[in-house]
């Protein structure tokens, strides 16, 4: 209040009135809340909720790139589950997805747990460990498309000439072996995070604990079991959602490394989606497929949103 | 027996032999595992072609090393207009993402209004919708406003996974610090909305900070925007750029195409270098705060 009191006496009264009512605006939580939230929520329902209803309605048409198309109801829906290639893709991604976050877990908790030791040059390599997630997602997999390349793989030179092989296995060629590669991939893409973010979960673990249950006598793996364990947990779980939500909906890696090949062993929602919808122009038929990932994320993040909500309440 | 003591790990009867099968061994397997495929960016672009496709040598060196696939990638391709499209988009997204984004985050934690708490699981809900969802449609609602095929567009739809993203943090940032020297500020006269520009801002730098970094690599790397929203080449960023015109069809080239991986990752490596602290504080904090 004194604020604006102390401008009234100064200007005139005309303009003092309008500075005051500013000033009240301006110290007004509702005011002022809905000001400063505004804009996003006007950014979010122009560009996130209208672009999402107008796939629901592309989802019900049969559009193409070339024309409007019309109301078809759930047809693409009922066509998709008929589809053979989109319930081999929907199986692709669940592996996919299962896989890379498992390796995500084992690989990232692993790598958690060594960079917590003390040893030389941890520095660097905490920092090092972290550049498959930093750069471009894509740039990485390029890495990998020359590293599995048929003729000139050095992975297959390193087995063939360590004696373990006669002759290096197709990576990306193979069907069987493809939908592997490209969940190591991304599972290599996002080792980094899961064991970053378990780090900070370790590190935020007072010492004191572990002291006292040296003295106890507990051995390396009840503390283990009975104090690390339940102290990250909580880290560990959002660590876990986000990676399978990543995962679930991953487009670069599998685009960038096979785009959904051969014989579509390793196409995922997402890049079927792009194939459908963008690629052969059929927008209604990729507007269902990449609705189809709804589902599966709206349990997951209502998931997330309960751990939150409990997390603050406690 | 002086192996350094680690914290927490009690060392058994073979300290020095378990310190290599638990710490070393493990270690070495994941750093060739995370960062070999960067050193093999990096020879492979040093590599000539005639090097590179000679399967008698072996790969694992460089045995004359030069530039020519940096001097082809940088004078025979658009690199350069990728390397300023991408500075570019990046740098407003995450202008815009923070102007929006802070703000929103600081009414989030401080203001009491009605809907506060529906608005703000809103914007939680659609920092987890992935991009994936929304690509197909986004190009028609593009296309509307006269926004297809230029970088532009990318700046307008950035802003759409990065303002709940820095909202999201900020918000949690904001609730960790204390309000009292607002307060205080009100006392003395400041209105909300000046406290907050004056104090609560300029103490909450570190955590602008990390969502400045983030959003900043967010837009660098992403990718499925990017290729869909944007089809001519002067208007690419470095990704797709890399991945579109090095590749064609089944014939690669290598040499650039790493060299090209390569530059285009130096940015984004760099800033985080910089600000690596305050990376992984951000990284943890974004993900674990509610």
């Amino acid at each position: 209040m004194s604020a604006s009191l102390r401008a009234a006496t100064s200007v005139p009264p005309e303009r003092a009135l309008w500075r005051r009512r500013l000033t009240d605006w301006a110290d007004n939580e509702r005011v002022l809340g809905y000001l400063l939230v505004g804009p996003v929520v006007l950014l979010l329902i122009g560009l996130v909720a209208y672009p999402f209803f107008v796939a629901v309605g592309y989802a019900l048409s049969d559009r193409t790139l070339a024309d409007e198309g019309e109301f078809i109801g759930l047809e693409n829906f009922y066509n998709l589950f008929e589809n053979q290639i989109y319930r081999q893709t929907l199986g692709n991604t669940l592996i996919f997805t299962a896989g890379s976050v498992t390796m995500r877990l084992v690989f990232g908790v692993g790598l958690a747990l060594i960079l917590n030791e003390a040893f030389r040059f941890r520095r660097l390599v905490r920092s090092a460990v972290l550049l498959p997630w930093i750069v471009p997602t894509v740039l990485g997999t390029m890495a990998w498309l020359w590293m599995f390349n048929p003729n000139f793989s050095v992975i297959n030179w390193v087995l063939v000439h360590s004696g373990l092989m006669a002759q290096g296995p197709n990576w990306l060629t193979d069907p069987d072996l493809a939908l592997f590669s490209v969940t190591l991939v991304n599972a290599w893409r996002g080792t980094p995070f899961m064991a970053i973010t378990v780090l900070a979960g370790l590190q935020s673990i007072p010492s004191e604990l572990y002291d006292s249950s040296a003295i106890d006598g507990a051995s390396k793996f009840q503390r283990f079991r009975h104090i690390t364990l339940p102290l990250v947990m909580p880290v560990l779980l959002t660590a876990l959602v986000l990676s399978i939500i990543w995962t679930f909906s991953d487009f670069g890696i599998v685009y960038g490394l096979t785009k959904g090949g051969p014989m579509n062993a390793t196409h995922v929602l997402a890049t079927l989606s792009y194939q459908a919808g963008l690629a052969s122009g059929n927008i209604g038929e990729g507007a269902a497929i990449s609705l189809t990932m709804l589902p599966i994320l709206f349990v997951l993040i209502l998931w997330q949103l309960r751990r939150i909500r409990r997390m603050n309440i406690a | 027996m002086s192996a350094p003591m680690p914290t927490g790990v009690a060392y058994g009867r073979h300290p020095v032999a378990e310190r290599w099968l638990f710490l070393y061994v493990p270690l070495g397997f994941a750093l060739v595992f995370l960062v070999g495929p960067f050193y093999w960016m990096l020879i492979t672009a040093l590599k000539s072609d005639s090097e590179l496709y000679d399967g008698t040598k072996s790969p694992l060196y460089v045995a004359r090393p030069t530039l020519d696939h940096f001097v082809f990638l940088l004078t025979k391709t658009d690199f350069i207009t990728w390397i300023g499209n991408t500075m570019l988009v990046a740098s407003l997204s995450t202008a815009i993402a923070l102007l929006m984004g802070v703000p929103a985050g600081y009414a989030l934690a401080r203001l009491r209004f009605r809907g506060s708490e529906l608005i703000g699981t809103a914007i939680f809900v659609t920092y987890l919708v992935p991009t994936t969802l929304l690509f197909i449609p986004m190009v028609e609602v593009m296309a509307r406003l006269h926004l297809d095929d230029s970088i532009w567009a990318l700046v307008v739809v950035y802003p759409t996974f990065l303002v709940p993203f820095v909202t999201w943090l900020m918000s949690g940032y904001f609730r960790t610090t204390p309000s009292e020297l607002e307060d205080c500020a009100r006392i003395d006269g400041l209105t909300r909305l000046g406290a907050m520009i004056r104090i609560a801002i300029p103490l909450a730098k570190p955590g602008i900070l990390s969502a400045a970094i983030f959003s900043f690599t967010l837009s660098w790397n992403e990718f499925i925007y990017a290729l869909t929203l944007v089809t001519a080449s002067s208007e690419r960023t470095i990704p797709v750029g890399v991945l579109v015109q090095l590749t064609r069809a089944d014939f690669y080239f290598w040499g650039p195409l790493m060299a090209g991986a390569l530059l285009g990752s130096v940015p984004v490596a760099l800033v985080y270098s910089f600000f690596v602290n305050h990376y992984t504080s951000g990284l943890t904090a974004g993900a674990v705060k509610g």
